[in-house]
């Protein structure tokens, strides 16, 4: 996984609450089976119309927001399903942090396995951002990962992320790389397993 | 004496492989679930690594989202699902995992399948790319989604690094009235708490409403925790959850289904185990409900009207139910009743099970879909098709004039062919009405099997209570 230190990056304002993943990607395009390529298809919805054809009033589809590395949006963001399609599409669009007031639990996951930074703000500072963000003269964000600070507009706003995953982000740590290294561990509690648990053994 | 634990307390105390410090544990992972979608990026993940599955015998793959309901027999004519499908069979066999094939009767929606091959279990951790894995949660098990990076982290080392969520207990009080579902109930809750009003949170159902649901009406609630933003919902195990397990194929047996009902017995929550959160709903209050928007929590009983927007003050609240309202072809301040619908589906993981087709079948028995009105029957998997058969539930629906499918998740979610055309209204018993998911343009009310099948005679939304 990608590292996230600092991004420096255009953003775009997508003031829409509730914004799910299936918005983010219809799973009519769920049916690959890599990551790669998700970009082209992100926000479908609201990027093309009924034909296919880019909307000009969609403002990923308009300079300078067509290369937006930050996106920002209000509450519960990425609700619904588990698919990390959809962080898979933020990425590959190149968008590496999103700001809103609030995150769905498995998407906000998503991110973080992703390098991505769900970045939450007040509400009213979302608002506020995204004024600068609408702004070709303003809309190019600094977010800084390690002073946990976005600089817009000559304006500081300070945010806030739990440690843990404060250094995942910032190692770019591979949990599974982590976690195949306690295997001896995962052996030992397995066999101490006291409890009724599946087994579809001899299938 | 140790302090009072929640339920949710003492299945992650069970689980904790490590303390990874921050907060995080390194949780053990009883059971895995496998669909098509969510995992080939997951096996490929494993063949970069070199490494591979590391406990096949607790995961079982088996493909719902993308499968046909109709013709099963053809194959699958779609190529891109066709090719996600062969490829979760090829990793199946590739990485030594149990495979259930498409015309066998085990096949359905996964979490119809762990229930009811005896899978799920209380008191284990459960988990599957999907987001509507909380379902399993009805038997006290703690089971969410997760996405695919996660999936190959439980592929290659049975756990996932986890925090511990906060609690929330939704205490149900009180009696559901006549006619009211599960579904009305829990569609109830989430108006009530709102889609984010559970977030960073793991909900615990209690009380009378919740005890006197059957497991399958345990598992509506359940499944529907993620659109009020928790990852999951339990249900504390007691004797109708036994019940239901006692001789499942893969549940203990004998002396060991009996221990295991001791160990099941002090699950429950102990009495003054506290919550980060508590909300009280009455149930002999609830109605029979329906969406008017596009968010789950954009509901309504059936005899209430959509917003009145003179009332709402907040503008970006009034831009939000404005936006809703043109999606969903409404006006504010309109009457639900009445509504004419294009299509209903029965169906899915949320009311795809046996209970849920009887309900329907009720509504359905000696009436008629209305004209131009097309509904679909899609059984959850391969059993419930087969025991609806076995009671005649097939004639009714087909009599009525509603087609009578293969199990898939077929329209919850418009990935095989049947999707709504824009500008479609449904009468789905699914559980998201998000715009295009049941097709792009399409829009989707929720409500509860009796509902939509009164939905389907009556040609138009309508209170099933009118239906003697």
């Amino acid at each position: 996984m990608q590292a996230f230190i600092t991004l420096d990056a255009v953003a775009a304002a997508l003031p829409i609450a509730n914004i799910d993943t299936d918005k983010l990607v219809p799973g009519r395009f769920l049916k690959g089976v890599t990551r790669a390529g998700l970009g082209r298809i992100l926000l479908h919805p609201l990027r093309f119309d009924a034909d296919d054809q880019p909307r000009a009033d969609f403002v990923l589809n308009q300079s300078p927001w067509d290369r937006a590395g930050v996106l920002i949006a209000l509450d519960n963001f990425g609700c619904g399903s588990s698919r990390e399609h959809a962080p898979w599409a933020l990425l590959d669009f190149g968008i590496r942090c999103v700001i809103a007031p609030s995150f769905a639990d498995i998407f906000r996951n998503n991110c973080l396995k992703n390098g991505i930074l769900p970045l939450v703000l007040p509400e009213a500072d979302c608002l506020a951002v995204m004024d600068l963000a609408r702004d070709p003269a303003t809309a190019r964000f600094s977010v800084s990962l390690s002073d946990q600070t976005v600089t817009a507009g000559g304006r500081v706003w300070p945010f806030g992320i739990g440690a843990a995953d404060k250094t995942k982000l910032l190692e770019g740590q591979d949990e599974i790389d982590a976690a195949l290294a306690r295997l001896p561990e995962i052996k030992r509690f397995e066999a101490r397993i006291g409890y009724a648990a599946p087994h579809l053994g001899g299938v | 004496m140790s302090p009072p634990r929640t339920l949710l307390s003492k299945i992650y105390d069970r689980h904790q492989v490590a303390d990874l410090g921050g907060g995080d544990m390194l949780m053990y992972v009883d059971f895995h679930l496998v669909h098509e979608v969510t995992s080939p990026q997951a096996f490929e993940g494993l063949r970069q690594r070199g490494v591979g599955v590391h406990a096949p015998a607790q995961t079982l793959t088996v493909a719902d989202h993308n499968v046909p309901t109709l013709n099963r027999a053809a194959g699958v004519l779609d190529p891109e699902s066709r090719a996600q499908i062969e490829q979760l069979q090829i990793n199946a066999a590739e990485f030594g995992l149990p495979w259930i094939p498409l015309d066998s009767v085990d096949q359905g929606i996964v979490h119809v399948v762990g229930p009811e091959q005896g899978l799920t279990l209380p008191g284990t951790t459960i988990v599957c790319g999907d987001s509507h894995t909380a379902t399993h949660g009805a038997f006290g098990a703690l089971a969410f989604g997760i996405g695919t990076t996660e999936v190959e982290h439980v592929l290659a080392t049975q756990t996932l690094v986890q925090k511990r969520a906060k609690s929330m207990l939704v205490q149900v009080e009180g009696a559901l009235g006549r006619g009211m579902t599960a579904k009305d109930l829990i569609l109830a809750i989430i108006g009530r708490i709102g889609a984010n009003g559970a977030t960073s949170y793991i909900i615990e159902y209690a009380g009378q409403a919740i005890r006197d649901l059957d497991m399958a009406g345990r598992m509506t609630v359940c499944n529907m925790s993620i659109e009020a933003g928790a990852r999951a919902g339990l249900i504390a195990p007691d004797e109708t959850t036994f019940a239901y397990l006692k001789g499942r194929r893969h549940a203990p047996q004998g002396a060991a289904f009996d221990a295991a009902v001791a160990d099941w017995r002090t699950l429950a929550s102990d009495p003054r185990a506290t919550y980060d959160a508590v909300v009280r709903i009455d149930a002999g209050a609830i109605e029979p409900m329906v969406t008017w928007g596009s968010s789950p929590e954009a509901v309504i009983s059936i005899g209430g009207r959509t917003p009145n927007l003179s009332v709402v003050a907040d503008a970006g609240q009034r831009a939000q139910i404005e936006q809703m309202l043109a999606y969903m072809g409404l006006s504010p301040n309109q009457p639900l009743d009445g509504l004419p619908v294009d299509t209903v589906f029965i169906g899915s993981c949320t009311n795809g099970r046996l209970e849920d087709l009887r309900a329907a079948a009720d509504i359905a028995r000696g009436r008629h879909v209305a004209e131009r009105v097309r509904a679909l029957v899609v059984p959850g998997s391969g059993h419930v098709k087969a025991a609806a058969e076995a009671e005649g539930l097939d004639r009714v629906f087909i009599d009525a004039g509603f087609e009578w499918r293969d199990a898939g998740c077929s329209m919850c979610l418009g990935m095989n062919p049947d999707r709504l055309a824009p500008g479609e209204r449904c009468a789905s018993t699914s559980n998201r009405n998000f715009e295009g998911r049941q097709g792009p343009g399409g829009r989707t009310h929720l409500v509860s099997p009796s509902m939509a099948a009164a939905a389907a005679v009556a040609g138009r939304l309508v209170d099933v209570r009118s239906f003697g």
